[in-house]
């Protein structure tokens, strides 16, 4: 394609898609047949139509894994980033160009392990990120391996003896750290994960939502019905998710009852992107002109002298 | 330099914690106001209280190529400061030093010790810093420059900090002038003033200033000496330039953050040293894979590993070479001097956004944390920006493909926003559109096509990139050759020589990649004795040099002590090499620091 061929190109009236189906990207999901990938990528497709968002006000930004390979199958702008990358890769696409609507999508593994140091301070950062991490204890692509969500004891190829380290809780880490939203989906219930992700999606600050995302072949501990069992909605016990320390009790909840649903929403603290001053009444620096002014070069060169 | 011409060196010596810094400053505006040239090394250790620190600061009245290889004038502001140096200060030369703490040793001939009893001269102050400020003084008298140039200095330096001060400072100096101006001998010669002023920078700051100009308007770093300069720089002047600039949590966001900005359509720069440079590496190349331009400093220090890190040396290039996974194709230059480095950015931005690839400056300490005088118009402030085929606001034609598989191999590139352009980028090898082919079927024909077309587009955009030229007499007795910052030190050593009637030239190497082979191959075949002088032990350029042009240099010139080469250095293991045949030349590093 040259840029002849380009410019001759007829142009389209912007329109909202008509149907969800427009969301699907240019591949079909390679996921395996009951993957919970699918009913988080139908929930966020659901989710991106339901609010109107055009497919090119979207960026979905994710790592290395099974469920980062979501970009490929959404129709929307991707970015299949390195290994636990996505959330700094996405604060450096939100900062240059803060009218898209950036979304990070991974694993548990990518998120949690790798790519923990970075969760933590973007959460703290509150950059407006909704980040939606396919949670299913195990790691998935390379067939077999404990992640940090596993729980103690579990044998995998990596422990056949079974695990000895306790999992990390992504919730109470979320919360503690600064995120704003902080929600808990499960794919087995596609209507309530769709809302959870418009709400994170709605909201502004850095939303953290993990979703029980079960692996149908590599972990059989935690497969459907052990969720469909457990699950309860935060919704129907009316939590409050503006009282963080209840939430953070919820979060730890982890028996017969595990809670889904929004743990904690908190629209008191400003976002990074709402404080860069760089960024106040202004354009989004990819839009602004490049280079010095007059009177800034000379300012500048004046303070050298 | 030829003796006739003015050159002068002035190190001014103590502890970390003793404000060397702020004299240090008042003489380098002063001198470069007065239209004089400066090279200026601060010898620093990894310390926060206590330690050596030796400032030198050379001035001439022409371009002055390295720091030198003595002192005319060392201001001690520590006995041990005097014990370290004394016994290299020769004939000519002045020691002013605080007679009322440090006790001077034995001087060579010539050598004139300039006591000053601070106590009295600054009636008892209890101010720690006030012999700083008397130095000052006698140093101007002892240059033969007027009071009234140090008193403006002063008064703009310190304006800040209130009259009260200026007033302090300005009669302590005068103390300090005058008590000079009554005992000590001045230099023979003033340092001539009233020249066409010059600018001050140091080379951290001439990259930064170089991404401004370029148009860099996102810059991330994690601090790291001696990278962390630009990020001072950036941090003092971004917000009212527009430039996003992010303090991130390590090197790994620093480059992902960065490539994330620029595939949104910014320029974004980002710079570190070799140990964050190392974590920087896997991002680099999913640049790479994804295409999308952004640029890397590495500012080398000392390693491996934590290292010397207030040390220099250029030890990093084999890293630079082989950083990330895979075969892939990115630029690679390390700038000449601190002119060279302000330069080099916006070039490097043209060149990356031409071939959409990654782009890596390879800077050093020596550059990087040293202060140089510049001529303002020299510094082009609005060097051209060509984004190559960067789209914005295009119109959609309905089967956009990121990666179209063109003639030259660069693909026409959209950022994320537009409509009717929507793409997925991925670290994944993928076809024209984008889609991953290790998802679908690893498919042989389809990957073979993307690695050479991405290599196409390189080589498109490289041959653009200007050769190395062989620099002073043609068939001189020995070509030194060398890359980055010994360009200064070996033209100085290569003048030098001549004047001791060995014909030297030399060949600077600033782009590594692309490495300019037959041009390199041609500019080396006629010489009589190929010297390669590098800073680091293992010979990673005559190595690089070998493999590129299957050319072995004749012999080495080495220094990995932390410490940069002198011009002396060089001069002395030519001289070695041509007496002996010596294969490999360690200098001796003489100034303890």
């Amino acid at each position: 394609m040259s840029h002849a061929t380009l410019a001759t190109a007829t142009l389209e009236l912007p329109r909202t898609p008509s149907s969800v189906k427009e969301y699907r990207g240019r591949v079909e999901p390679d996921w395996c047949p009951g993957c919970g990938d699918f009913g988080v990528l139908n929930a966020l497709q659901r989710a991106c139509f339901e609010l109107g968002l055009q497919p090119h006000q979207l960026l979905i930004v994710s790592g290395i894994g099974c469920s980062s390979n979501l970009p490929g199958y959404m129709n929307a702008y991707g970015m299949h980033t390195l290994h636990g990358r996505s959330l700094p890769v996405a604060t450096g696409a939100k900062l240059a160009n803060h009218e898209l609507n950036v979304i990070c999508t991974g694993g548990d593994g990518d998120g949690y392990g790798i790519g923990g140091n970075h969760l933590m301070h973007t959460a703290r950062r509150n950059i407006d990120l909704t980040y939606i991490v396919m949670d299913n204890q195990i790691y998935g692509l390379t067939t077999g391996q404990i992640s940090p969500t596993s729980r103690f004891d579990m044998k995998t190829k990596s422990t056949p003896q079974g695990s000895l380290e306790w999992p990390l809780n992504p919730l109470t880490s979320a919360i503690m750290n600064g995120a704003t939203y902080v929600a808990r989906g499960f794919s087995g219930d596609p209507k309530h994960l769709t809302e959870l992700i418009k709400g994170g999606i709605r909201h502004r600050g850095f939303a953290l939502i993990d979703v029980f995302s079960p692996c149908v072949t590599f972990n059989l501990d935690n497969d459907y019905p052990f969720f469909k069992e457990r699950v309860t909605k935060l919704e129907d016990e009316g939590h409050d998710p503006s009282d963080w320390k209840t939430a953070c009790e919820k979060a730890m909840a982890w028996g017969d009852t595990i809670y889904t649903g929004l743990f904690f929403r908190s629209t008191d603290r400003p976002t990074l992107d709402g404080l860069e001053p760089v960024l106040q009444n202004a354009p989004p620096l990819a839009r602004q002109p490049l280079g010095l002014t007059a009177e800034q070069a000379k300012t500048l060169m004046k303070r050298m002298m | 330099m030829a003796k006739k011409e003015l050159d002068l060196t002035i190190a001014i010596g103590g502890a970390a914690g003793q404000g060397i810094a702020t004299p240090g400053n008042v003489l380098a505006r002063i001198f470069a106001r007065g239209g004089l040239h400066l090279y200026s090394y601060n010898a620093h250790q990894s310390i926060i209280r206590g330690g050596h620190i030796l400032l030198m600061l050379r001035v001439g009245d022409r371009e002055v190529l390295s720091h030198g290889d003595r002192i005319d004038l060392l201001v001690c502001l520590n006995q041990d400061t005097m014990d370290r140096h004394l016994r290299l200060m020769g004939e000519g030369s002045r020691i002013l030093f605080n007679s009322d703490d440090v006790v001077p040793g034995a001087t060579r001939p010539g050598a004139q010790l300039c006591p000053m009893p601070v106590k009295t001269l600054s009636g008892n102050s209890k101010n720690k810093v006030i012999q700083n400020t008397l130095s000052l003084g006698a140093t101007m008298s002892l240059l033969g420059l007027d009071f009234a140039v140090l008193e403006e200095a002063l008064g703009q330096l310190l304006a800040k900090k209130g009259e009260d001060v200026v007033r302090e400072n300005v009669t302590v100096a005068r103390a300090g002038y005058d008590h000079a101006s009554a005992h000590f001998e001045p230099f023979p010669t003033p340092l001539p003033q009233g020249k066409k002023p010059l600018a001050v920078w140091a080379g951290n700051d001439a990259l930064a200033l170089g991404g401004a100009a370029a148009g860099v308007k996102f810059y991330a770093a994690y601090p790291m000496s001696p990278a962390s300069g630009v990020l001072h720089w950036m941090a003092q002047n971004g917000r009212s330039l527009g430039i996003m600039v992010r303090q991130v949590e390590d090197e790994i966001g620093v480059a992902n953050m960065t490539i994330g900005a620029a595939h949104a359509g910014v320029r974004a720069m980002c710079a570190t040293s070799g140990g964050g440079f190392a974590l920087m590496t896997e991002a680099i190349g999913s640049a790479a894979m994804m295409e999308i331009p952004a640029v890397f400093i590495n500012v080398m220090r000392a390693g491996p590993s934590t290292g010397v890190p207030t040390k220099t040396e250029q030890g990093d290039l084999r890293q630079v070479l082989g950083a990330s996974q895979g075969d892939f194709e990115r630029f690679i230059v390390a700038p000449k001097n601190a002119l060279d480095a302000f330069d080099t950015v916006p070039e490097l931005f043209n060149l990356v956004d031409r071939a959409q690839c990654p782009g890596i400056i390879l800077s050093d300490l020596l550059i990087s944390e040293g202060t140089f005088s510049v001529d303002p118009d020299a510094v082009d402030l609005h060097p051209s920006i060509d984004r190559g085929a960067l789209l914005l606001d295009p119109s959609p034609n309905g089967d956009y493909h990121r990666y179209a598989d063109t003639e030259s191999g660069i693909s026409p590139r959209v950022a994320p926003g537009a409509e009717g352009f929507v793409h997925v980028v991925a670290t994944d090898e993928h076809d024209e559109a984008g889609v991953l082919i290790s998802d679908e079927f690893t498919n042989p024909l389809i990957r073979r096509q993307m690695v050479e077309k991405r290599a196409r587009k390189f080589e498109t955009i490289a041959a653009d990139v200007p050769a190395p030229e062989l620099e002073g007499p043609k068939n001189a007795d020995v070509t030194l050759v060398g890359f980055g910052s010994t360009y200064g030190v070996v033209k100085e050593a290569a003048l030098r020589l001549a004047e001791e009637g060995v014909s030297a030239n030399q060949l600077a190497i600033k782009w590594i990649v692309p490495f300019h082979v037959d041009a390199v191959t041609k500019a080396l075949a006629g010489a009589k004795r190929i010297v390669v002088v590098e800073n680091n032990y293992t010979g990673q350029f005559a190595q690089y040099l070998r493999g590129e042009t299957g050319i072995t240099a004749h012999a080495h010139i080495r220094k990995y002590d932390g410490e940069p080469f002198t011009p002396h250095h060089i001069v002395e293991g030519v001289r070695e090499i041509l007496a002996r045949e010596t294969a490999v030349f360690v200098p001796t590093q003489e100034v303890m620091v």
